[in-house]
């Protein structure tokens, strides 16, 4: 019993550490005082006002449009790289993947500054089209990661079977790869999407004068003095996070589920 | 079986990198025929099968299909479907789904479809199975499946890469029969891979035996048992004793200097040979009666019969007999003259991979 309880009470301390943080703001983007220090009451002000805001809207625009077509692209281009370094041979295999992964480990600020530097190198204007480029750039390896596994599972002759029986190879992928492996080109997607929704660091090196997302909408308002909309926005934007990485779990669970039923009949 | 010649693999060779895994191999399957390709892994065998079914290009030679060269026509254009070892039935698709798989892609009507599936499931004992999916069968189950897949395209050949090889030894006996059942019922060509001599021995009309990239012995399956052309094939096919020999003159062997008569004759005069016996060719006998005279030094029971070492002339006999002798016994070793196999001795490793013609 004893144990139990200090089990339970161990795990608590260390959500509320993880989350008390989260829990302040979310509070206070209801709280009708201007002032952090005291409680005016509960109200919805702060979030009426953001949605009134335009330059905040337009950020909120810019982040939406970015993550989709930066996810969108990045699944394409990482489903086509993890199919071609899953049939290389094991060295080059371990060396590319080795590679891919880098980039991922890398120091965002790292990989921002150069970024960046290669824009200006090449004399390419930073704006939306940098940005996506560079959302694309990072969302890639993702991709790749969620990827992979799904490959690995695949029996290599299923491919061979769709040819076998009359398919050609681009019929084969869509009918018989990909659906096998969509799992894992769904969560390569959400999780691209993600990355790309809450990046600050490689946006702000490499987006230029003219435009925003959230993030760094966000901190140019924080210079300015915080305004209580931005804690509804950071609020609205943590639940979407924390939403989407909700269904990316739920989905791999589910997909678990499913596998050990099977093996289990 | 006709004698036409449906395949025709003519001069082919196929190399990873330094590794060659077919040399200079000239093979011919004929319709309707049962050939099964045989040998230990990495003789070339499943290398062969996929080059037929269009999954490999060989680096030299040519594949003719009914007098046509196919050597570079896309497996998707090939009249062959293949059974493949792991099954590699469309998970994500019904029973009913994965076989009719190949004719959605004919283009072929609802009507004739359903037709097709509702016969390929009756011809594979699996009647009713159309909607269940693949993950909740069993491994024979899928495996009939897969060959249902495969069929109902009326491919002139099937190919089949090791298909039992994942199934448990009672059900792979089952299986066995059914393929051949399959094989009357069809009137197609089959060509099988395996490494299991037993289901080679039972299934085919004609063995391939390969090894290391070259064919040892083509013949139907008493040929392959009963008159090995060398060593590699009298050891793989069975158990068997192989011993050193010299043929004295015809129908004379002198085997560790003791003359035993045989059958064989044209090796020449005291010329080195292989002699070959099969352990259930071995008749144990009175001390006195036999022609060489040794002690009994391992008994196990197989459950068909005993499996006795014998040890004479200093070398060990396997014998398979359903008599049985205590170790220790002494015994007379006995052989039927036409029991005795001689083969010619490699001169060199080579030699002893040197291909054989029909």
């Amino acid at each position: 019993m004893v144990k139990k309880f200090f089990e339970r009470f161990y795990v608590g301390l260390i959500i509320l550490f993880l989350y008390a943080p989260i829990i302040i703001l979310i509070l206070l983007s209801f709280n009708s005082s201007k002032s952090r220090a005291k409680w005016g009451g509960f109200t919805l002000r702060w979030y009426r006002e953001l949605f009134k805001n335009e330059s905040i809207m337009n950020a909120l625009y810019t982040t939406l449009i970015i993550a989709v077509l930066s996810a969108l692209i990045a699944t394409i281009i990482g489903t086509a790289a993890a199919i071609a370094i899953n049939s290389m041979k094991k060295t080059p295999r371990t060396i590319m993947i080795a590679i891919t992964n880098i980039p991922m480990l890398n120091a965002d600020i790292v990989t921002g500054i150069s970024l960046m530097l290669l824009f200006v190198a090449l004399k390419f204007t930073l704006g939306f089209t940098s940005v996506l480029i560079s959302h694309i750039t990072f969302n890639i390896p993702y991709v790749i990661l969620s990827v992979m596994p799904k490959l690995k599972q695949l029996n290599p002759h299923t491919y061979e079977a769709a040819l076998d029986l009359g398919a050609t190879p681009l019929y084969a992928f869509f009918k018989v790869i990909l659906p096998d492996i969509f799992p894992g080109v769904l969560t390569g997607f959400f999780l691209a999407f993600t990355m790309s929704l809450d990046d600050f660091v490689i946006t702000h090196f490499t987006k230029g004068p003219q435009i925003n997302t959230l993030s760094t909408k966000i901190y140019t308002e924080v210079r300015k003095g915080i305004k209580p909309e931005i804690y509804a926005l950071s609020t609205l934007m943590f639940v979407t996070v924390l939403l989407l990485l909700i269904i990316i779990n739920r989905k791999n669970d589910k997909n678990a589920n499913k596998n050990t039923i099977i093996s289990k009949i | 079986m006709t004698d036409n010649k449906l395949i025709n693999l003519v001069n082919i060779t196929k190399s990873y990198g330094d590794n060659v895994v077919l040399d200079d191999l000239n093979l011919y399957i004929r319709e309707n025929e049962f050939v099964t390709l045989l040998g230990p892994s990495g003789c070339g065998k499943t290398t062969t099968l996929r080059i037929i079914g269009g999954f490999e290009t060989p680096d030299k030679g040519q594949v003719i299909f009914e007098g046509k060269d196919i050597t570079k026509v896309p497996p998707n254009e090939r009249q062959v479907n293949t059974v493949f070892q792991k099954y590699a039935l469309f998970n994500h698709m019904t029973i009913a789904e994965n076989i009719a798989f190949g004719l959605k892609i004919k283009k072929k009507s609802k009507a004739y479809i359903q037709d097709k599936i509702k016969y390929a499931l009756k011809l594979v004992n699996l009647d009713g199975f159309e909607n269940r999916m693949p993950d909740s069968l069993s491994g024979g189950q899928q495996q009939r499946i897969a060959i249902a897949r495969a069929i109902v395209n009326e491919p002139k050949v099937l190919l089949l890469d090791e298909p039992l090889g994942a199934l448990d030894l009672k059900l792979r006996q089952d299986m066995q029969y059914e393929l051949i059942r399959l094989k009357n019922e069809l009137g197609i060509t089959f060509v099988y891979v395996t490494h299991d001599q037993e289901e080679a021995l039972t299934m085919s009309d004609t063995i391939v035996v390969m090894n290391q990239g070259y064919i040892q012995q083509i013949g139907t399956p008493e040929e392959i048992y009963n008159e090995p052309k060398n060593a590699f094939v009298a050891d793989f096919i069975g158990e068997s004793n192989i011993l050193p020999g010299i043929m004295v003159e015809d129908k004379l062997v002198n085997i560790f200097g003791v003359n035993f008569v045989c059958v064989d004759t044209g090796f020449g005069k005291n010329k080195p040979v292989d002699v070959v016996i099969r352990p259930e060719d071995i008749d144990l006998v009175k001390p006195e009666e036999g022609i060489i005279k040794g002690v009994v030094t391992s008994l196990i029971f197989k459950g068909v019969h005993y499996e006795m070492e014998v040890h004479a002339c200093d070398h060990d006999w396997l014998v398979h007999s359903t008599d049985l002798f205590p170790v220790g016994t002494e015994v007379g070793i006995w052989v039927d003259p036409f029991d005795i196999q001689i083969m010619n001795k490699p001169e060199s490793e080579d030699e002893e991979a040197v291909e054989v013609e029909l």
